[in-house]
């Protein structure tokens, strides 16, 4: 976490008692599939992500980035296929020796690892700044409330935000709300973070703000980062590997450097010159 | 109306009244939020019986009911209400009825991305609906409270039927004795006036709480108070709700 652990050199493994050694698998999609009616979001997909890396998700709207991420957070439900995080199956778990549908027990405690940040910050709004970041490490991880609180200011001091802990979302324009999710997500130490278009709903004055405070996580922390963006320099900043998608598929997947200066698929080469 | 029915009846029965009110209001709201919860359950079945209550309860009259606790059940059950209560029951259980369709239409109206974050922090159903659900509904739901606060208020007066000695019963036993209607009945018309109109202040300052416990409405922070003027016109609000939903599956 941003205040614990010191920074990690690219390269050099940073290990936690929290997260896997770095380079370890961590999420991997097992012949994904997601249907909405007639529509194919996702079709068989297989990829996997390991411990440490920043991942982003790039591609046309429509293409089933936001889907992964919303599988993964257990708000949808595959049609075929399982998905593994940390050696546990999100969608079953293990009755003897048979794998049987999860109950919500074990996919609670499956998801702990894993945060969201969303496109429209979902903060509660019937909680003031501070509560919105203690409520679930105090009553899901049970820690107590002084060190709840003492963690959520340091993790405000993180995303620039102390002076305003008093107040309601309400009160607080959209990118600081955004950062307040942000530091609500990583309250509850997950060793996954994902972010849902998380620049998308604010005004272009506010966006900075944020994927400043997203590229401090993504530098000094050993945190999991999967992340889907259309901020192209965003992405190249934080990313180790970029992801295309197209009609429910990878079609292509390499480092930054590469995706975005020399694609070799076709349809990365066309996405991409239209959004850069 | 004579100066003993009044001292003896009628001002007895306004406190009759309040009783049966304040008595009935508790029973409706424990049953409004029982049912309105199981009415959005995930279970079907605890949906179906819950919706059958409802259904049953509305569909019924309050006094048919009522009518029926006093003077069927003590020949059914060999067991008789005192007829105060009877009365708390029939209008508790009628009122919580509507009561219900309060709680789960205002629990419905919050935004399903509340849910979802709630999910994404691993907070169990019990805790969502605990910490997250029912306190954004509530400020919803105070207003239709008040007026069907109001509703039971005027509808205590049935009990006046039950032999239960109300307001209503006290002016009904003064027309019977002086033979006079008009002073009585506009004496009882203003009285449950006053008590409704007591009961909606009241509601008003549980609205302004309720609106100030999720950062809206003037109360206290003042330098936030033009702000949130421009900020929270209810446009501006419904399009936060509706814009609040879970962003598509890009």
């Amino acid at each position: 976490m941003p205040s614990e652990n010191t920074p990690s050199p690219a390269g050099t493994p940073a290990e936690s008692t929290e997260t896997r050694a770095a380079g370890a698998e961590l999420i991997r999609f097992e012949r994904v599939s997601k249907r909405f009616g007639d529509n194919v979001v996702l079709d068989n997909l297989e990829f996997s992500v390991d411990a440490g890396k920043h991942v982003t998700l790039i591609g046309p709207s429509g293409s089933g980035k936001t889907t992964i991420l919303r599988l993964l957070m257990t708000l949808l439900k595959p049609d075929e296929g399982e998905i593994v995080v940390d050696g546990d199956h999100l969608f079953h778990e293990r009755r003897g020796d048979k794998l049987v549908p999860a109950g919500e027990r074990h996919v609670r405690e499956v998801r702990k690892k894993i945060g969201m940040v969303f496109q429209q910050f979902n903060l509660f709004p019937n909680m003031r700044v501070l509560r919105n970041i203690t409520e679930a490490p105090v009553h899901v991880l049970g820690m107590p409330k002084d060190e709840a609180e003492q963690r959520a200011r340091e993790l405000l001091d993180l995303v620039g935000l102390t002076e305003h802990m008093d107040k309601y979302p309400v009160q607080l324009s959209g990118g600081q709300q955004q950062r307040v999710a942000i530091a609500r997500a990583l309250a509850m130490r997950p060793q996954v973070l994902l972010l849902d278009e998380v620049t998308s709903a604010l005004d272009p004055e506010l966006v900075a703000g944020v994927l400043d405070v997203l590229r401090d996580i993504a530098h000094t922390t050993d945190i999991t980062m999967l992340c889907v963006t259309h901020e192209m320099g965003f992405a190249r900043d934080i990313s180790d590997t970029v992801l295309m998608f197209n009609e429910g598929r990878v079609i292509e997947s390499g480092s930054p450097e590469k995706m975005f200066n020399d694609p070799d698929n076709e349809r990365t080469r066309e996405f991409l010159s239209a959004v850069l | 109306m004579s100066s003993g029915i009044f001292y003896e009846w009628f001002l007895p029965g306004v406190w009759i009244t309040i009783q049966v009110t304040v008595y009935s209001a508790a029973l409706a709201g424990l049953v409004a939020f029982v049912v309105g919860i199981a009415r959005t359950h995930r279970l079907w079945i605890v949906r179906f019986v819950s919706g059958t209550y409802f259904e049953i309860f509305r569909g019924t009259s309050a006094l048919v009911f009522m009518l029926w606790m006093a003077f069927a059940f003590p020949l059914m059950f060999g067991w008789q209400f005192v007829p105060m209560y009877a009365g708390v029951l029939a209008l508790g259980l009628t009122y919580g009825a509507y009561g219900s369709e309060i709680v789960r239409g205002s629990l419905q109206s919050v935004s399903a991305a509340q849910r979802e974050a709630g999910i994404a922090l691993s907070f169990t159903r019990g805790q969502r609906l605990r910490r997250i659900e029912l306190p954004q509904a509530w400020p919803e739901m105070v207003p239709p409270f008040n007026n069907l606060l109001i509703e039971l208020l005027k509808g205590t007066a049935l009990v006046s039927v039950i032999s239960v000695a109300d307001m209503t019963f006290a002016a009904g036993l003064s027309r019977l004795a002086t033979n006079e209607s008009a002073p009585a009945y506009v004496l009882l018309l203003f009285s449950y006036f006053v008590i409704a109109f007591v009961l909606t202040r009241i509601m008003r300052a549980v609205e302004r709480k309720a609106k100030a416990g999720i950062g809206q409405g003037g109360g206290g922070k003042g330098r936030f108070r033009g702000l949130l003027a421009l900020k929270l016109s209810p446009e501006g609000e419904m399009r936060q709700a509706k814009t609040g939903t879970a962003g598509g599956q890009g």
